[in-house]
């Protein structure tokens, strides 16, 4: 079931309004909606699962105006950040209430086999008869995945699936998830704020910022062309420099970089830690060491421009600079916006 | 955990001598302030004998007045809790204007004197009053009747259910409604399988608090009810009654009876909850993240 939102509008007195999106959602396909909060990403979720109604734009399925459809009727599988298992309800109980509530009546025996099936897809056989006070984090976001699946929703919805688990059960439960969306084949769309979980899922990547779609495309596309300033600096660190914009090149300190493109005037330049090399020799823009950040696999050096600006680094563990060292940072690769 | 060390607390504040004082002066305060009345009342109700307590429970005046109570909750209780739920349903999971003013309304109950309910009721209704002489012609008896009865103690416990509800289903939120609408359910079935289940345990107790009020109602029914002896004398004015009439032991019987009605109501409310609670563990509904039990892998 493919997906489609055009010129969608949400307005709220808060922050999470909506301002015109539009998205096309392939059949089959996995999107992350990412975005910092207040984004509107999680009420864009909302109104494609129909607890939010638009205030104007329509949702398609496929061909169906969905717009107007209750969330009841309408079909989707939502996942809630807290997983809203119900309490009182054991583990099969709660998959199986779908099913009980369905127009389409199946028998008991039916329900069953089917709560069993879904137990077994999310490796829970054992749990059946837990209440969802007896299990963990990461399971009870399983059961509430196989409760959203147990009613053969068009479209499967997730809002920060991960977000109140910790670090390690995080990663597990994300190549999990990428597994049964690979074995299911169903239209996907989840909310994250973590650029890591969305380029490690998604097929495609839609970043928000303050209700707009600000960039969408492959983990690939965004990554290595972020179409401003604030993809660049939403999708990882980034240092960001001054910069004079002349005649297609992009000047900081005398030293010149591609700008493509970029109008004349003020500038910014903004470059990966990884993207920086510290020299000795009077190659590069001048700076100062002003602290060094040991990491188990690299060290981060902070350092301070000759203009005043500050700049960090990952160099090998080796490093063998220390506080207070003056040399030349030599900026591999960077990418050169106008100023904001 | 078995105490470590000697001479030191376990615990930050764990002290015995403080523990010692705290419970002292909780034991005093129950024992002198719960527990002693209550004796009183059944010593003095059988102070003349069991014949005599089982002539003044007999006596007509004294079986109206409980059968008069007793129909009282029965009307009032239900439609307040009813009541009760419908608002703490509506604040907690509608948005609309005047909710703010809505939750202080409900409130108000609380903070205004019975008596204080019980003459604007004679305002309202009684002869020189509002509805009066439309009342009058239509030969609908509402003060000094029944119906004047239970509208005054409807009044009074009005905050009692919303006011425990309020409170849980806000910190419930509307994920759980959600779920269940995403999941097919319609309102009503959204209401009876997973909200009700969880507001219960708070709805009973909201119930027995009503219940124990409605019963014990004293200021706003003595007002709209007019005491008249074996007709519209609920128990509690009845006992005063008894005292007026310098009946203590009378009156002291008819209290026992008051007194073994609001724990009947406490009796039940724990058998109904020993029995939800032999079907669910009481798991928190808020529980942390990994919290309880170690995985069982299957």
């Amino acid at each position: 079931m493919n997906i489609r939102l055009d010129n969608v509008v949400k307005e709220f007195e808060t922050f999470r309004a909506v301002h015109g999106v539009s998205l096309d959602i392939e059949s089959g396909e996995l999107v992350a909606l990412l975005g910092p909060s207040g984004s509107g990403k999680t009420t864009i979720l909302r109104m494609v699962a129909g607890l939010e109604y638009a205030d104007a734009g329509a949702i398609y399925f496929g061909d169906e105006n969905a717009t107007d459809i209750p969330v009841r009727d309408r079909g989707v599988g939502f996942v809630f950040q807290h997983y809203a298992l119900f309490p009182h309800m054991t583990v099969g109980e709660n998959i199986a209430f779908g099913m009980k509530v369905s127009k389409v009546k199946r028998s008991p025996q039916a329900i069953a086999e089917r709560v069993k099936e879904l137990l077994d897809l999310v490796q829970l056989s054992g749990l059946r008869d837990r209440f969802p006070g007896q299990i963990s984090g990461g399971q009870r976001q399983r059961v509430a995945l196989a409760r959203a699946l147990a009613v053969d929703p068009r479209v499967l919805l997730l809002d920060e699936p991960f977000g109140a688990l910790d670090a390690n059960v995080r990663r597990d439960l994300r190549r999990w998830l990428r597994k049964i969306h690979d074995e299911l084949g169903i239209t996907t769309l989840f909310v994250t704020h973590d650029q890591e979980e969305a380029l490690d899922l998604a097929d495609r990547v839609v970043i928000l910022n303050k209700g707009r779609i600000v960039q969408e495309g492959t983990p690939e596309a965004v990554c290595r062309n972020p179409a401003d300033a604030f993809v660049m600096n939403f999708l990882g660190d980034a240092n960001r420099l001054d910069a004079d914009i002349r005649g297609g090149k992009a000047y900081v300190e005398d030293v010149a970089f591609e700008a493509d493109g970029v109008a004349d005037g003020g500038g910014q330049i903004l470059f990966r830690p990884a993207d920086v090399t510290w020299r000795e020799d009077g190659q590069g823009i001048a700076a100062k060491i002003v602290r060094v950040i040991d990491r188990p696999d690299s060290r981060r050096v902070l350092a301070m421009t000759g203009s005043g600006q500050p700049v960090e680094f990952d160099t090998a563990p080796e490093f063998p600079h220390r506080k207070g060292e003056a040399g030349f940072l030599q900026i591999r690769r960077a990418r050169v916006y106008a100023s904001a | 955990m078995t105490h470590q060390g000697k001479g030191k607390p376990p615990r930050v504040g764990d002290n015995k001598i403080f523990r010692r004082a705290l419970l002292t002066i909780v034991l005093l305060l129950v024992g002198l302030m719960i527990v002693a009345p209550l004796v009183v009342i059944g010593v003095e109700a059988f102070s003349k004998g069991i014949a005599y307590f089982g002539t003044s429970i007999a006596h007509p005046d004294t079986r109206h007045a409980i059968m008069l109570t007793v129909i009282t909750a029965l009307i009032a209780v239900p439609i307040n809790t009813a009541f009760g739920v419908a608002a703490a349903w509506a604040i907690t999971k509608h948005d609309f204007w005047g909710k703010r003013l809505l939750t202080v309304i409900i409130e108000i109950p609380f903070s205004v004197s019975p008596i204080v309910a019980g003459v604007s009721y004679l305002f309202v209704y009684g002869l020189q009053g509002l509805f009066g002489h439309a009342l009058q012609a239509a030969e609908i008896k509402i003060l000094f009747a029944l119906p004047g009865i239970v509208l005054a103690s409807m009044f009074v416990t009005a905050p009692f259910v919303a006011r425990e509800l309020i409170p849980l289903m806000q910190a419930q939120g509307r994920d759980l409604e959600e779920a269940a609408t995403s999941l097919g359910a319609s309102g009503w079935r959204t209401f009876f399988s997973v909200t009700l289940p969880n507001i219960k345990w708070a709805m009973l107790y909201g119930v027995v608090l009503c219940n124990s009020r409605v019963m014990g109602e004293f200021g706003a029914v003595s007002v709209v009810s007019g005491n008249i002896r074996g007709q519209t004398n609920t128990l509690p004015l009845h006992i005063e009654l008894l005292y007026h009439d310098y009946n203590a032991a009378g009156s002291f019987a008819a209290a026992s009876i008051l007194a073994g009605l609001a724990i009947v109501t406490l009796i039940a409310k724990v058998a109904l909850e020993r029995q939800g609670a032999g079907r669910v563990q009481r798991p928190s509904a808020l529980a942390g993240a990994d919290s309880i039990t170690p995985e069982v892998k299957p």
